[in-house]
């Protein structure tokens, strides 16, 4: 069969890639720069196609508990926002992961702290990868930086948090989610019927059949040493994800000898960096996270020993830089290169950037 | 029609809280002096003859301990 | 006729639903809470629904509600109960849900998806525990605690001039467009505990009319946070509590 290719943005795509591959249930707010996704859902009349529930909620944080209910009962389920709205989405993402429940929710960053911009951002990644709500938990994290990605990202995202019964997140920008590019999009996906969750799922609270106990979704153990064990557990599921689903993408890296690290947005700039470097004969790779955690930091050690300087290129006040700082142990110089409140870099003030912090 | 019932009281599950007691419309139930293992003084019957097997005191017992037969007479 | 005359299978009248699991409750001698999770766990035992039915526990004293009914059940972030049964009701539609929450889940904290819930008229039922104190956090003012009424943080009684006054939100809810059935029940005597599973009955068998959401309000009590003995404190409730949330339906279906 031919490839169908669309034309759309970002936003579009998160919500089209929902729809096709088979998602049950989208619950969201409308916030700027994400408000697209909601649209396009409604737009698109999905209930009628592959019966998939899209409700607008009263806000984010019954768009989250909506999510955290239907997951609880093996669907999959997601939410999207911005900033500001997934900050007030922590408590119920913390639920959602105590509870061990997969779910996607995607984050398309626009500037803070607080109201702050509606232009883009990449200043979420403390919070998304260092934890953003209370407890010992980690999002899955998955950083597109093209609007394929962030359609192709939906599937990769459930696949990921069904795995491992933890909620995963798409870590997009303002620039990504807004963006129109060319998506070669998939066939439409069945939905999971209900006889097939109860069956794959067994932990999934569906109705209890008269041949098993009642089954408890819950993250709270008043016990600690019963806590102590769950925590135990998620931790033990944490370090098997680490050791098998790192993603990034290496580009340019064979011959270099600077590095930027970059994701979304920063690492489609930084590829541009790139092009103007080469001209003038400074030879710089890029490492692009795919996953934010788990971070590709084995890879980032080995380039480490292959460069003479990194550049962690963001949009924020510098947050990615510590786990670059982290992976490559210190022993190089590394430095943080963004723009932030809203503001993109350019190319070339990036390679300025390389050329004054590094070289 | 008259009725003759009795109560199996699950002493263990007894809170001791009285509020059968207040439902029962012969005074057949109070509570012991003696307790359970919790410390709670249990309920028991203490004028079977008069229970009519209504099921008041177990609908109003929060904890489920009263189960209730009852015979036509 | 003796004891064991009367006590054969064939006379049984009452026994403890098996919808219930084994535990024993946590809760406060005389605490209403049991005798509202049993009439649930009857109804939905009468009802033959056991299978497709999907509670939602709240944060409160009866977080561990999910302990004691034999159905699958999740635990809700704190007043969050009827926004993961709205997705589970639109996701499973065929299923039964209820939520189940106390004042202060359902009418602080959670204020905004209960309105918005019922608003939109959500096929579920809703229980709401109303004894106007936060119990399990030690006695605190819930916001249907009573004017004058003693709590830990209104320690010389709720002055209105300063904390405001008691929500009586089932009221506001009657007036929703969504909600379909409306009803305040108590259950500290057998006459009102057996009209309060009528009521409880009637929310759950309105899931099948798909007309939108069913409101339980139950008025009861909280002998450790009042500080009173169990039958002192329902005396309490029936002189108190009742003036300003009197019992009877506040919206029944037409035609009924």
């Amino acid at each position: 069969m031919a490839k169908e290719l669309k034309l759309m943005k970002g936003n579009e795509a998160v919500a089209e890639g929902a729809i096709r591959s088979g998602v049950d249930g989208y619950f969201g707010y409308p916030i700027t720069p994400q408000s697209e996704i909601l649209e396009h859902l409604m737009a698109e009349r999905p209930y009628e196609k592959t019966g998939m529930v899209v409700l607008q909620a009263e806000s984010e944080t019954a768009s989250i508990n909506m999510v955290y209910g239907g997951a609880a009962c093996g669907k999959r389920v997601m939410t999207t926002s911005s900033s500001p709205g997934i900050s007030l989405m922590q408590e119920g993402i913390s639920y959602i992961a105590g509870a061990e429940l997969p779910a996607l929710v995607v984050n398309v960053v626009r500037g803070g702290p607080g109201l702050g911009t509606i232009q883009p951002s990449q200043a979420d990644y403390f919070q998304t990868t260092k934890g953003g709500g209370h407890g010992d938990y980690r999002l899955i994290t998955l950083a597109p930086a093209s609007v394929q990605e962030m359609y192709d990202f939906v599937e990769l995202g459930f696949e990921l948090a069904f795995r491992y019964r933890n909620p995963a997140m798409i870590l997009s920008d303002g620039v990504i989610g807004q963006v129109m590019e060319k998506v070669e999009v998939t066939d439409y996906k069945p939905r999971w019927t209900n006889e097939y969750i109860a069956k794959t799922f067994p932990w999934a609270a569906v109705g209890k059949p008269a041949h098993r106990n009642h089954n408890i979704i819950t993250s709270l153990e008043l016990d600690s040493l019963k806590q102590e064990q769950v925590n135990i557990r998620i931790q033990k599921k944490y370090k098997e994800c680490e050791a098998k689903e790192v993603r990034y993408e290496m580009i340019q890296c064979e011959d270099a000898e600077y590095l930027f690290v970059a994701y979304g947005s920063s690492a489609r700039i930084c590829q541009k960096s790139i092009e103007l470097a080469r001209k003038e004969g400074i030879k710089v790779g890029l490492l692009r996270p795919i996953t934010l955690w788990p971070f590709p930091s084995k890879i980032l050690k080995e380039l480490s020993k292959q460069v003479k300087g990194i550049l962690s290129v963001e949009m924020s006040a510098g947050q990615m830089i510590e786990d670059v700082k982290l992976a490559v142990e210190c022993k190089l110089p590394v430095e943080h290169f963004g723009r932030f409140g809203g503001i993109i870099p350019t190319p070339s003030e990036v390679l300025d950037a390389l050329k004054k912090q590094i070289l | 029609m008259a009725f003759r019932g009795t109560l199996v009281i699950d002493i263990e599950r007894c809170k001791g809280c009285a509020v059968c007691t207040t439902g029962c419309p012969n005074k057949c139930i109070a509570l012991s002096k003696m307790v359970n293992k919790k410390g709670y003084n249990y309920l028991e019957m203490i004028n079977e003859e008069a229970c009519i097997g209504c099921a008041n005191c177990a609908v109003i017992c929060p904890d489920g301990v009263l189960t209730v037969y009852r015979v036509k007479i | 006729m003796t004891r064991e005359d009367i006590i054969k299978p064939e006379n049984l009248v009452y026994r403890r639903t098996p919808v219930l699991t084994d535990n024993v409750m946590h809760y406060c001698p005389g605490c209403g809470h049991g005798v509202i999770h049993r009439i649930i766990a009857e109804v939905v035992e009468e009802m033959g629904i056991q299978e497709n039915t999907i509670a939602i526990a709240p944060v409160g004293c009866s977080v561990l509600a999910y302990n004691y009914f034999e159905i699958d059940c999740i635990e809700a972030a704190h007043g969050r109960a009827p926004a993961l049964a709205t997705a589970i009701k639109r996701l499973y539609p065929e299923h039964f849900v209820f939520s189940y929450q106390g004042d202060g889940d359902l009418a602080a904290i959670g204020t905004g998806e209960t309105i918005h819930t019922c608003n939109r008229g959500e096929n579920i039922t809703m229980i709401f525990v109303n004894n106007g104190i936060y119990g399990m956090t030690g006695g605190q003012m819930a916001p249907t605690t009573l004017s004058g009424m003693k709590t830990a943080t209104s320690p010389f009684g709720r002055d209105t001039e300063i904390m405001g006054n008691p929500l009586n939100i089932t009221e506001l809810i009657a007036k929703l467009p969504g909600a379909y059935y409306v009803t305040r029940q108590a259950v500290y005597t057998p006459a009102l505990a057996r009209k309060c599973k009528k009521a409880i009955r009637q929310a759950f068998e309105n899931q099948k009319l798909k007309k939108g959401v069913s409101f339980v309000e139950v008025v009861s009590n909280c002998n450790s946070g009042w500080k009173l003995a169990p039958v002192k404190a329902n005396e309490w409730l029936e002189e108190n509590m009742l003036k300003y949330y009197p019992l009877g339906d506040l919206k029944v279906p037409e035609g009924k």
